[in-house]
Protein backbone atom coordinates (compact mmCIF):
# COMPACT_ATOMS: atom_id res chain seq x y z
CA UNK A 1 0.00 0.00 0.00
CA UNK A 2 1.33 3.65 -0.66
CA UNK A 3 2.39 5.86 1.87
CA UNK A 4 0.20 8.76 0.75
CA UNK A 5 -2.88 6.92 0.86
CA UNK A 6 -5.25 8.92 3.35
CA UNK A 7 -5.32 7.92 7.01
CA UNK A 8 -9.09 7.37 7.36
CA UNK A 9 -8.17 6.02 10.79
CA UNK A 10 -7.09 9.77 11.65
CA UNK A 11 -10.56 11.07 10.69
CA UNK A 12 -12.32 7.96 12.44
CA UNK A 13 -10.70 9.84 15.51
CA UNK A 14 -13.61 11.50 17.59
CA UNK A 15 -11.04 14.19 18.43
CA UNK A 16 -10.63 14.61 14.73
CA UNK A 17 -13.90 14.53 13.69
CA UNK A 18 -15.81 16.60 16.35
CA UNK A 19 -14.05 19.89 14.80
CA UNK A 20 -14.54 18.80 10.88
CA UNK A 21 -18.28 17.76 12.17
CA UNK A 22 -18.88 21.39 13.80
CA UNK A 23 -17.73 23.09 10.30
CA UNK A 24 -19.77 21.00 8.44
CA UNK A 25 -23.17 21.64 9.89
CA UNK A 26 -24.22 25.18 8.93
CA UNK A 27 -23.30 24.80 5.28
CA UNK A 28 -25.67 21.33 5.47
CA UNK A 29 -27.91 23.54 7.35
CA UNK A 30 -27.87 26.12 4.22
CA UNK A 31 -28.25 23.55 1.95
CA UNK A 32 -31.31 21.99 2.82
CA UNK A 33 -32.67 25.64 3.44
CA UNK A 34 -31.66 26.16 -0.20
CA UNK A 35 -33.26 22.68 -1.69
CA UNK A 36 -36.34 22.98 0.78
CA UNK A 37 -37.33 26.56 -0.33
CA UNK A 38 -37.20 25.35 -4.03
CA UNK A 39 -38.67 21.88 -3.54
CA UNK A 40 -41.99 23.35 -1.72
CA UNK A 41 -41.95 26.26 -4.34
CA UNK A 42 -41.82 23.97 -7.00
CA UNK A 43 -44.13 21.58 -5.57
CA UNK A 44 -47.14 23.58 -3.66
CA UNK A 45 -46.66 26.51 -6.11
CA UNK A 46 -45.83 25.78 -9.54
CA UNK A 47 -46.78 22.15 -9.99
CA UNK A 48 -50.29 21.32 -11.71
CA UNK A 49 -52.60 19.35 -10.16
CA UNK A 50 -53.26 15.45 -10.50
CA UNK A 51 -55.73 14.82 -12.77
CA UNK A 52 -57.23 11.87 -10.67
CA UNK A 53 -56.08 12.75 -7.20
CA UNK A 54 -56.66 16.32 -7.26
CA UNK A 55 -54.58 19.00 -5.01
CA UNK A 56 -54.71 16.44 -2.15
CA UNK A 57 -51.10 14.64 -4.42
CA UNK A 58 -49.45 17.25 -3.08
CA UNK A 59 -48.96 15.63 0.10
CA UNK A 60 -46.47 13.39 -1.86
CA UNK A 61 -43.70 15.88 -1.84
CA UNK A 62 -43.94 15.21 1.78
CA UNK A 63 -44.53 11.67 2.48
CA UNK A 64 -42.06 10.23 -0.64
CA UNK A 65 -38.97 12.00 0.79
CA UNK A 66 -39.77 10.92 4.45
CA UNK A 67 -40.08 7.45 3.04
CA UNK A 68 -37.10 7.44 1.34
CA UNK A 69 -35.18 8.57 4.02
CA UNK A 70 -36.82 6.50 6.44
CA UNK A 71 -35.43 3.64 4.24
CA UNK A 72 -31.75 5.11 3.28
CA UNK A 73 -31.16 6.46 6.95
CA UNK A 74 -31.40 2.49 8.11
CA UNK A 75 -29.10 1.38 5.57
CA UNK A 76 -26.45 3.71 6.63
CA UNK A 77 -26.82 2.80 10.22
CA UNK A 78 -26.69 -0.82 9.37
CA UNK A 79 -23.51 0.04 7.70
CA UNK A 80 -22.23 2.02 10.45
CA UNK A 81 -22.79 -0.38 12.50
CA UNK A 82 -21.60 -3.30 10.52
CA UNK A 83 -18.33 -1.51 10.31
CA UNK A 84 -17.91 -0.95 14.46
CA UNK A 85 -18.95 -4.82 14.48
CA UNK A 86 -15.55 -5.82 11.97
CA UNK A 87 -13.47 -3.12 13.00
CA UNK A 88 -14.19 -2.06 16.43
CA UNK A 89 -14.02 1.62 15.57
CA UNK A 90 -15.43 4.26 18.38
CA UNK A 91 -16.86 6.47 15.69
CA UNK A 92 -18.74 3.82 13.98
CA UNK A 93 -21.24 3.29 16.81
CA UNK A 94 -21.73 6.85 17.70
CA UNK A 95 -22.61 7.60 13.92
CA UNK A 96 -25.38 4.49 14.06
CA UNK A 97 -26.45 5.88 17.37
CA UNK A 98 -26.69 9.37 16.00
CA UNK A 99 -29.25 8.58 13.10
CA UNK A 100 -31.56 6.19 14.80
CA UNK A 101 -33.79 9.02 16.33
CA UNK A 102 -33.70 10.60 12.47
CA UNK A 103 -34.55 7.62 10.90
CA UNK A 104 -37.37 7.06 13.50
CA UNK A 105 -39.21 10.04 12.70
CA UNK A 106 -38.89 10.00 8.86
CA UNK A 107 -40.75 6.42 9.51
CA UNK A 108 -42.99 8.47 11.61
CA UNK A 109 -43.44 11.12 9.06
CA UNK A 110 -43.61 8.70 6.25
CA UNK A 111 -46.74 6.95 7.92
CA UNK A 112 -48.15 10.22 8.98
CA UNK A 113 -48.13 11.68 5.36
CA UNK A 114 -49.31 8.69 4.20
CA UNK A 115 -52.74 8.09 6.68
CA UNK A 116 -53.55 11.71 5.78
CA UNK A 117 -52.77 10.91 1.89
CA UNK A 118 -54.78 7.85 2.36
CA UNK A 119 -57.88 8.85 3.66
CA UNK A 120 -59.07 11.07 0.94
CA UNK A 121 -57.55 8.82 -1.93
CA UNK A 122 -58.24 5.78 -0.27
CA UNK A 123 -61.12 6.24 2.12
CA UNK A 124 -59.24 5.01 5.02
CA UNK A 125 -55.94 6.11 7.37
CA UNK A 126 -54.41 2.70 7.55
CA UNK A 127 -54.97 -0.76 6.01
CA UNK A 128 -52.52 -3.79 6.77
CA UNK A 129 -50.95 -3.67 3.54
CA UNK A 130 -47.63 -4.90 2.99
CA UNK A 131 -46.50 -1.61 2.24
CA UNK A 132 -47.70 -0.06 4.85
CA UNK A 133 -47.04 -2.93 7.41
CA UNK A 134 -43.31 -2.92 6.24
CA UNK A 135 -43.02 0.48 7.28
CA UNK A 136 -44.49 0.27 10.47
CA UNK A 137 -42.10 -2.82 11.00
CA UNK A 138 -39.33 0.02 10.46
CA UNK A 139 -40.46 2.26 12.82
CA UNK A 140 -40.59 -0.33 15.50
CA UNK A 141 -36.86 -1.75 14.23
CA UNK A 142 -35.54 1.98 14.89
CA UNK A 143 -37.48 2.15 18.18
CA UNK A 144 -36.09 -1.03 19.15
CA UNK A 145 -32.63 -0.16 18.67
CA UNK A 146 -32.86 3.13 20.90
CA UNK A 147 -34.59 0.92 23.37
CA UNK A 148 -31.87 -1.46 23.25
CA UNK A 149 -28.83 1.03 23.23
CA UNK A 150 -30.32 2.81 26.18
CA UNK A 151 -30.97 -0.26 28.10
CA UNK A 152 -27.30 -1.41 28.12
CA UNK A 153 -24.84 0.99 30.15
CA UNK A 154 -21.67 -0.07 28.65
CA UNK A 155 -21.50 2.12 25.63
CA UNK A 156 -19.10 -0.54 24.11
CA UNK A 157 -21.38 -3.54 24.56
CA UNK A 158 -24.75 -1.56 23.39
CA UNK A 159 -22.77 -0.68 20.12
CA UNK A 160 -22.33 -4.57 19.69
CA UNK A 161 -25.93 -5.41 20.90
CA UNK A 162 -27.63 -2.35 18.47
CA UNK A 163 -25.47 -3.68 15.43
CA UNK A 164 -26.90 -6.78 15.54
CA UNK A 165 -30.47 -5.47 15.76
CA UNK A 166 -29.32 -2.97 13.22
CA UNK A 167 -28.22 -5.94 10.35
CA UNK A 168 -31.06 -8.23 11.60
CA UNK A 169 -33.30 -5.69 10.34
CA UNK A 170 -31.48 -4.56 6.96
CA UNK A 171 -33.96 -7.45 5.94
CA UNK A 172 -36.61 -5.46 5.79
CA UNK A 173 -35.76 -2.81 3.50
CA UNK A 174 -35.70 -4.64 0.25
CA UNK A 175 -39.06 -5.99 1.78
CA UNK A 176 -40.56 -2.28 2.02
CA UNK A 177 -39.26 -1.34 -0.79
CA UNK A 178 -39.99 -4.29 -3.04
CA UNK A 179 -43.49 -4.97 -1.30
CA UNK A 180 -45.81 -3.44 -3.98
CA UNK A 181 -44.03 -5.39 -6.43
CA UNK A 182 -44.26 -8.60 -4.49
CA UNK A 183 -47.47 -8.54 -2.81
CA UNK A 184 -51.01 -7.32 -4.94
CA UNK A 185 -51.25 -4.00 -2.51
CA UNK A 186 -53.34 -1.14 -2.22
CA UNK A 187 -50.38 1.00 -1.95
CA UNK A 188 -49.45 2.30 -5.67
CA UNK A 189 -45.87 1.38 -7.09
CA UNK A 190 -42.94 3.43 -7.48
CA UNK A 191 -43.57 6.72 -9.14
CA UNK A 192 -39.49 7.32 -9.57
CA UNK A 193 -37.61 4.30 -10.77
CA UNK A 194 -33.97 3.88 -11.61
CA UNK A 195 -34.86 1.58 -14.49
CA UNK A 196 -37.33 3.42 -16.70
CA UNK A 197 -38.69 6.94 -16.95
CA UNK A 198 -40.80 8.56 -13.83
CA UNK A 199 -44.79 7.98 -14.38
CA UNK A 200 -45.06 11.91 -13.53
CA UNK A 201 -45.12 15.26 -14.90
CA UNK A 202 -41.55 16.80 -14.85
CA UNK A 203 -42.34 19.71 -12.37
CA UNK A 204 -43.87 17.08 -10.00
CA UNK A 205 -40.73 15.43 -10.59
CA UNK A 206 -38.08 17.98 -9.85
CA UNK A 207 -40.99 19.29 -6.34
CA UNK A 208 -39.93 15.56 -5.19
CA UNK A 209 -36.50 15.40 -6.28
CA UNK A 210 -35.59 18.70 -4.26
CA UNK A 211 -37.57 18.05 -1.58
CA UNK A 212 -35.51 14.58 -0.83
CA UNK A 213 -32.34 16.47 -1.37
CA UNK A 214 -33.32 19.11 1.52
CA UNK A 215 -34.21 16.01 3.33
CA UNK A 216 -30.91 14.26 2.34
CA UNK A 217 -29.25 17.50 3.69
CA UNK A 218 -31.66 18.12 7.02
CA UNK A 219 -30.82 14.23 7.98
CA UNK A 220 -26.75 14.79 7.46
CA UNK A 221 -26.50 18.11 9.23
CA UNK A 222 -28.99 16.80 12.46
CA UNK A 223 -26.92 13.44 12.49
CA UNK A 224 -23.46 15.43 12.46
CA UNK A 225 -24.61 17.46 15.73
CA UNK A 226 -26.23 14.32 17.51
CA UNK A 227 -23.21 12.72 17.28
CA UNK A 228 -21.17 15.83 18.51
CA UNK A 229 -23.31 15.26 21.27
CA UNK A 230 -22.82 11.66 21.80
CA UNK A 231 -18.95 12.04 21.55
CA UNK A 232 -18.61 14.49 24.45
CA UNK A 233 -20.45 12.21 26.63
CA UNK A 234 -18.65 9.01 25.45
CA UNK A 235 -15.42 10.75 25.89
CA UNK A 236 -15.52 12.93 28.20
CA UNK A 237 -12.97 11.43 30.55
CA UNK A 238 -10.37 12.37 27.64
CA UNK A 239 -8.17 15.81 27.78
CA UNK A 240 -9.53 16.61 24.45
CA UNK A 241 -13.13 17.17 25.54
CA UNK A 242 -12.19 18.51 29.16
CA UNK A 243 -9.85 20.77 26.71
CA UNK A 244 -12.72 21.63 24.56
CA UNK A 245 -15.04 22.43 27.44
CA UNK A 246 -12.27 25.20 28.82
CA UNK A 247 -11.16 22.53 31.78
CA UNK A 248 -7.78 23.77 32.00
CA UNK A 249 -5.74 22.20 34.68
CA UNK B 1 -47.65 29.90 -10.34
CA UNK B 2 -50.67 27.41 -10.39
CA UNK B 3 -52.94 29.61 -7.63
CA UNK B 4 -55.35 32.02 -8.38
CA UNK B 5 -55.68 33.33 -4.80
CA UNK B 6 -54.50 32.59 -1.34
CA UNK B 7 -57.44 31.40 -0.27
CA UNK B 8 -57.92 28.72 -3.15
CA UNK B 9 -54.08 27.66 -1.95
CA UNK B 10 -55.20 27.42 1.48
CA UNK B 11 -58.29 25.18 0.91
CA UNK B 12 -56.01 22.40 -1.52
CA UNK B 13 -59.01 21.62 -3.73
CA UNK B 14 -60.91 19.59 -0.90
CA UNK B 15 -58.09 18.17 0.74
CA UNK B 16 -56.88 21.05 2.58
CA UNK B 17 -57.18 19.55 6.19
CA UNK B 18 -54.94 16.99 4.43
CA UNK B 19 -52.15 18.51 2.74
CA UNK B 20 -51.72 21.15 5.81
CA UNK B 21 -52.15 18.89 8.72
CA UNK B 22 -48.78 17.14 6.46
CA UNK B 23 -47.28 20.43 6.27
CA UNK B 24 -47.79 21.19 9.55
CA UNK B 25 -46.67 17.84 11.87
CA UNK B 26 -43.44 17.49 9.00
CA UNK B 27 -42.53 20.88 10.04
CA UNK B 28 -43.07 20.93 13.99
CA UNK B 29 -40.75 17.50 13.64
CA UNK B 30 -37.99 19.02 11.68
CA UNK B 31 -38.06 22.33 13.73
CA UNK B 32 -37.94 20.14 16.99
CA UNK B 33 -35.68 17.83 16.62
CA UNK B 34 -32.48 20.25 16.08
CA UNK B 35 -33.97 22.46 18.91
CA UNK B 36 -34.22 19.22 21.21
CA UNK B 37 -30.50 18.33 20.34
CA UNK B 38 -29.26 21.55 20.84
CA UNK B 39 -30.82 21.62 24.19
CA UNK B 40 -29.30 18.17 25.58
CA UNK B 41 -26.14 19.35 24.34
CA UNK B 42 -26.31 22.44 26.29
CA UNK B 43 -27.54 20.46 29.56
CA UNK B 44 -24.82 18.02 28.91
CA UNK B 45 -21.68 20.84 29.09
CA UNK B 46 -23.45 22.31 31.41
CA UNK B 47 -23.21 19.07 33.34
CA UNK B 48 -19.44 18.09 32.43
CA UNK B 49 -18.20 21.51 33.37
CA UNK B 50 -19.59 21.18 36.76
CA UNK B 51 -18.43 17.49 36.99
CA UNK B 52 -14.83 18.55 36.34
CA UNK B 53 -14.95 22.34 38.76
CA UNK B 54 -15.65 19.18 41.39
CA UNK B 55 -13.11 16.89 40.44
CA UNK B 56 -10.78 19.21 40.46
CA UNK B 57 -11.99 20.46 43.93
CA UNK B 58 -11.64 17.33 44.94
CA UNK B 59 -8.02 16.71 43.95
CA UNK B 60 -7.17 19.61 45.60
CA UNK B 61 -8.64 19.21 48.69
CA UNK B 62 -6.48 15.79 49.16
CA UNK B 63 -3.51 16.94 47.92
CA UNK B 64 -3.08 20.77 48.65
CA UNK B 65 0.80 20.53 48.62
CA UNK B 66 1.04 18.70 45.05
CA UNK B 67 -1.20 20.98 42.88
CA UNK B 68 -0.45 24.54 43.59
CA UNK B 69 -0.92 25.57 39.85
CA UNK B 70 -3.76 28.37 39.78
CA UNK B 71 -6.23 27.60 37.23
CA UNK B 72 -6.23 29.33 34.27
Amino acid sequence: MSKQSINWYKYASPQTFYPLAGKMIPWFWLLAAIFGIAGLTTGFLLAPMDEQQGEGYRIIFLHVPASWMSMFIYLVMAFWAALGLAFNTRLSGMMASALAPTGALFAFLSLWTGALWGKPMWGTWWVWDARLTSELILLFLYIGFIALQAAIDDPRRADKAGAILALVGVVNIPIIYFSVKWWNTLHQGASVSLTRAPSMAAMMLWGMLLCALACWMYSIAVALMRVRTIMLERERHTEWVRALLGDTE
Amino acid sequence: MHWNSLAEFLAMGKHGLYVWGSVLVMAGVMLAEPMLIRRSRRRLVERLRRQYRAERSEARAVSPSSSSGSPA
